[in-house]
């Protein structure tokens, strides 16, 4: 059809960016015109944004990965060991949150987690011993191995890790099983009740959960997710909801199943005692629709974000593998008692994944209840929720915000869109204490770094190999 | 009957909008019974006590859509309207919230057309955005480099969209002015060009001749040059003749490369409407006016409206032209140029001049002299000082976007010249229902002085003649 004939047969209904008076013009004219609030972009990605926007190929490109991350089916199928999952861990592997780090780069939850995790293999004796082999044990993300954790995040072979499977491709990702509050590994706590609890979630939760999914059968997550949008979840910093319906999923398997009546009890118990259990899940799911949205060349969609608590890092759907960084940015965010910014430790975790995916900061709008905790007032949630429309591709069809509506959330950050508004994601997030072992200190709202984008941005273009235009 | 049951595995909605797409289905004709629900237990049990087959594997986190219908369309109707009120994607006002202003025109909803004026190294990246999103685009913006230039126009025609510009300042686009426009009456003709001015002059000459504009589309200044080849002339043609309102189309371009003026020739002589050709310098835009009613079987008229010819004595010298606009000095230099030879176009020379002041080499970071008139008033003092300047032709601007009083502006340097005895030629180029209030201009400019007439042209061949007597 020609768009054109269409503009010449109906009034104009006129966009307006740039000068004024233009518009003024329009409007005194009686037109309809709507007034763009245009700004330069970000200083450094004028060049780069030309480039991507003289790809032809772009547009399908994004709308291929937007259509791979909202259309990603996760179900939660199992529970496995991490070394099944994941053979390099049986090789002494460790993997943690974040872009890339080594141990003279960890943050102080970090290394305390590190040295907990060696501590639960029995690869070391005690504290010291494991802080020395810490430093050669081979460190990876867990971004490079289709798993995502939060905070810390670290992986270590025994732990057992949730399986989610898209039901249409059998794609996989994974991850760890929530600890609960309070001194834990994911905030870098290591003391003997930590390793306690992390062999009973190996011996205990891990075994009886896969018994009781293998007579459920999968869990679809994403349509857990989206109820639970609907009733006062963010899917990062509050998931009461999510973990009240998946326990509802699961209650009558955990009743009904063999194994001691003591073990379906006290897992049942868990559950219902840690209002984040569902994070872990949201999180693998998550990293399943990222992993969809990768790889496809030319696209600015961003497909991670996460951070290692020393750096926050990126990756975009059309520069494969590669991460851009910038140092990890101070959470602004509420304590607990007894606790002030100078306990907290840089921003940390994969489960920015969640905002990845439309969900966390980018649904601020859906969870009422939080705001107050995350510094905000509830018109103030929706309007940052309404703000991120302007960097995201699109709207989640499945996760929808009954607050507006039923629109879907924003989804598919666009790099590009993020350096051409100056507009960065934000992120709804914990605060770790900066001492390992102190674990959560606070929560509160974090924006991604702008310097992520503007390389990443900057990237992209040098990735793409066709003629420059001016 | 017709039965249809369909699963969408894995969709979640709330039970709000299941009702509103049950109640669609039912309301559309020829259904019997539509249900459309999560697959709980419960809507299971309902469904089978509908009669409907209940599908295998229907699990609660499923979407359940079922109808039954007189015949096979009004089920695919009835699913299509269930459909509908699932998705209906709600107003981006959902939930009556202040809506934060859009960040780009491509994110403006429903805009059919995007009127872009960043500054230049921006422009680019807005303007291929609004055409991804389906809006053809006027882009304002100058100093965009030509292989964007060229890139925007094939992703237009690709996209059987319109890119008016770069640098265009002109449009009219079913009655409503975009950028410098004149309020001129809707009209049978279609008028493409590449110069603004040349297009408001054109529709000042054929609203004086009684004759209104249905569309005039901008082109950018090097539309017709060889490398652009005409990509958005020939595609505003096309347009144009395959609106059935235009009957005249007309083409004004400053002069273009040879292969594109052939191709526009061609495209004008092919598209299966009366067209007029109008290249600068081979014709006056008066001529093209005198073509385009010609072809709408007008009256042509003999004399376009003046409001003051004043042809009184006045100081000997040369003529100098102080032009808002490079179209109109082209033209006026061109008609003078038939009488007075040697007409320069650089400030300071010895003998008659022509400048263009809408250059960036006068602009130097002030707004254009169609907005702001301090340059213009700047040469009119030196000139009023310059015994040896003897007539000052000026063309003045009316419409939407221009000064808002551009007479209030220039008529005090003007009387200062004519008081200091040089001759003042003022091309007032308006219409009766520009917001300036043409009639008005133009007495205060007679009043100063200066003889005033619609017609640029007229206005050069009153100069060069008042500066080619002897005294």
């Amino acid at each position: 059809m020609n768009h054109l004939q269409g503009l010449l047969q109906t009034d104009p209904v006129v966009a307006a960016a740039g000068i004024d008076l233009l518009a003024d013009a329009l409007a005194a004219q009686g037109a309809a015109v709507t007034r763009v609030e245009w700004q330069p972009p970000v200083p450094g990605t004028e060049e780069a944004l030309a480039a991507l926007a003289a790809d032809p190929a772009k547009a399908s490109a994004d709308d291929a990965a937007l259509a791979a991350l909202t259309g990603t089916r996760p179900h939660l199928v199992g529970m496995v060991p991490a070394h099944q999952a994941i053979p390099e861990l049986a090789e002494g592997l460790l993997l943690h949150a974040g872009p890339p780090l080594s141990w003279g780069d960890c943050s102080g939850p970090m290394r305390g987690a590190l040295i907990g995790a060696l501590l639960y293999e029995g690869r070391a004796a005690d504290p010291e011993e494991a802080g020395r082999l810490a430093a050669r044990v081979p460190l990876e993300p867990c971004h490079h191995h289709h798993a995502a954790g939060p905070m810390a995040g670290v992986i270590s072979a025994s732990m057992p890790l949730a399986v989610v499977e898209d039901a249409a491709t059998g794609r996989r990702a994974y991850s760890t099983l929530n600890e609960g509050l309070g001194k834990v590994l994911r905030y870098g706590a290591f003391a003997p009740e930590v390793i306690d609890r992390l062999h009973w979630m190996q011996a205990v939760l891990g075994p009886v959960l896969a018994a009781a999914l293998a007579r459920t059968g999968p869990i679809d997550l994403g349509a857990l997710i989206a109820q639970a949008l609907q009733m006062g979840d963010d899917g990062h910093n509050r998931n009461r909801a999510g973990t009240s319906l998946l326990l509802r999923a699961l209650g009558p398997a955990l009743v009904e199943g063999e194994g001691p009546a003591a073990d379906r009890g006290a897992v049942f118990r868990f559950i219902q005692g840690n209002d984040h259990f569902m994070l872990n899940l949201v999180m693998a799911a998550g990293k399943l629709a990222s992993d969809a949205a990768s790889g496809i060349a030319g696209s600015s969609l961003v497909t991670v974000m996460a951070r290692n608590g020393t750096e926050f890092g990126i990756r975009l759907s059309g520069t494969g593998d590669r991460w851009f960084t910038a140092p990890a940015p101070e959470v602004e965010g509420l304590y607990l008692p007894g606790f002030s910014a100078a306990d907290a430790n840089a921003d940390l975790g994969d489960s920015a994944i969640t905002e990845t995916v439309g969900l966390g900061g980018m649904a601020m709008a859906a969870s009422p209840a939080i705001v107050g905790f995350v510094g905000g007032t509830a018109a103030g949630a929706v309007r940052r929720t309404l703000e991120m429309y302007a960097i995201t591709r699109g709207e989640h069809p499945l996760y929808r915000l009954p607050i507006l509506e039923g629109r879907g959330t924003p989804a598919g950050i666009d790099a590009t869109l993020v350096a051409r508004t100056g507009i960065a994601p934000q992120i709804n997030t914990g605060i770790a204490g900066r001492e390992a072992g102190v674990g959560m200190v606070g929560a509160g709202l974090v924006e991604a770094p702008m310097e992520c984008f503007v390389q990443a941005v900057r990237g992209l273009a040098a990735r793409w190999a066709g003629p420059p235009a001016g | 009957m017709t039965e249809r049951v369909e699963v969408r595995r894995g969709r979640y909605y709330d039970s709000v909008r299941l009702m509103q797409a049950s109640a669609a289905a039912e309301a559309a004709p020829g259904v019997e019974r539509a249900l459309v629900a999560m697959g709980t237990d419960l809507n299971r049990s309902l469904l089978a006590g509908l009669g409907f087959t209940v599908p295998e594997g229907l699990g609660p986190d499923d979407l359940v859509l079922a109808i039954r219908a007189g015949d096979p369309a009004a089920a695919d109707q009835a699913l299509a309207a269930a459909g509908a009120a699932l998705a209906a994607a709600p107003a981006p006002t959902g939930g009556g919230f202040e809506v934060p202003s859009p960040r780009r025109a491509g994110a403006v909803a429903q805009a059919n057309l995007a009127l872009i004026s960043v500054p230049g190294p921006y422009a680019f990246v807005e303007a291929m955005d609004a055409l991804r999103a389906g809006m053809s685009v006027m882009l304002f913006s100058d100093n965009v480099p030509l292989p964007q230039e060229i890139a925007l126009k094939q992703e237009a025609i690709r996209r059987g969209l319109l890119v008016m510009g770069p640098g265009a300042g002109t449009a009219l686009v079913h009655g409503v002015g975009l950028g410098f426009a004149n309020a001129v009456r809707p009209g049978p003709v279609g008028i493409v060009g590449a110069s603004g001015t040349g297009i408001q002059q054109l529709c000042c000459l054929l609203d004086d001749a009684g004759v209104g504009v249905r569309h005039a589309l901008g082109t950018g200044s090097r539309d017709l040059h060889d490398e652009v080849g005409g990509a958005s002339t020939l595609a505003a043609i096309d347009a144009l003749a395959a609106d059935p309102e235009v009957e005249v189309i007309a083409v004004v371009s400053k002069p273009p490369g040879p292969e594109a003026a052939e191709q526009v020739r061609a495209a004008a002589a092919g598209c299966g409407k009366p067209a007029a050709v109008a290249f600068m310098g081979e014709v006056t835009l008066e001529e093209a006016a005198r073509e385009v009613l010609g072809l709408l079987g007008r009256p042509i008229l003999q004399a376009y409206t003046d409001w003051a010819i004043v042809d009184g004595p006045h100081r000997p010298g040369h003529l100098l032209g102080l032009f808002s606009g490079g179209t109109l000095r082209d033209e006026a230099r061109a008609v003078a140029g038939a009488v007075l030879r040697e007409i320069a176009t650089e400030a300071g020379a010895a003998g008659h001049a022509m400048l263009d002041l809408g250059d960036e080499e006068y602009t130097r970071g002030r707004p254009h002299p169609m907005i702001d008139h301090r340059t213009r008033l700047d040469f009119l003092a030196q000139a009023a000082a310059d015994a040896s300047v003897g007539v000052v032709l000026l063309d003045v601007v009316l419409g939407y976007g221009a000064h808002p009083d551009p007479a209030g502006a220039l008529a005090p340097a003007v009387a200062n010249l004519t008081t200091a005895g040089a001759a003042a030629v003022v091309s007032l180029c308006g219409t009766a229902a520009d917001p300036q209030g043409r009639e008005r201009q133009a007495a205060a400019i007679a009043e100063a002085g200066a003889s005033v007439l619609l017609s640029n042209a007229a206005a050069a061949r009153l100069a060069a003649r008042l500066a080619g007597e002897r005294p």
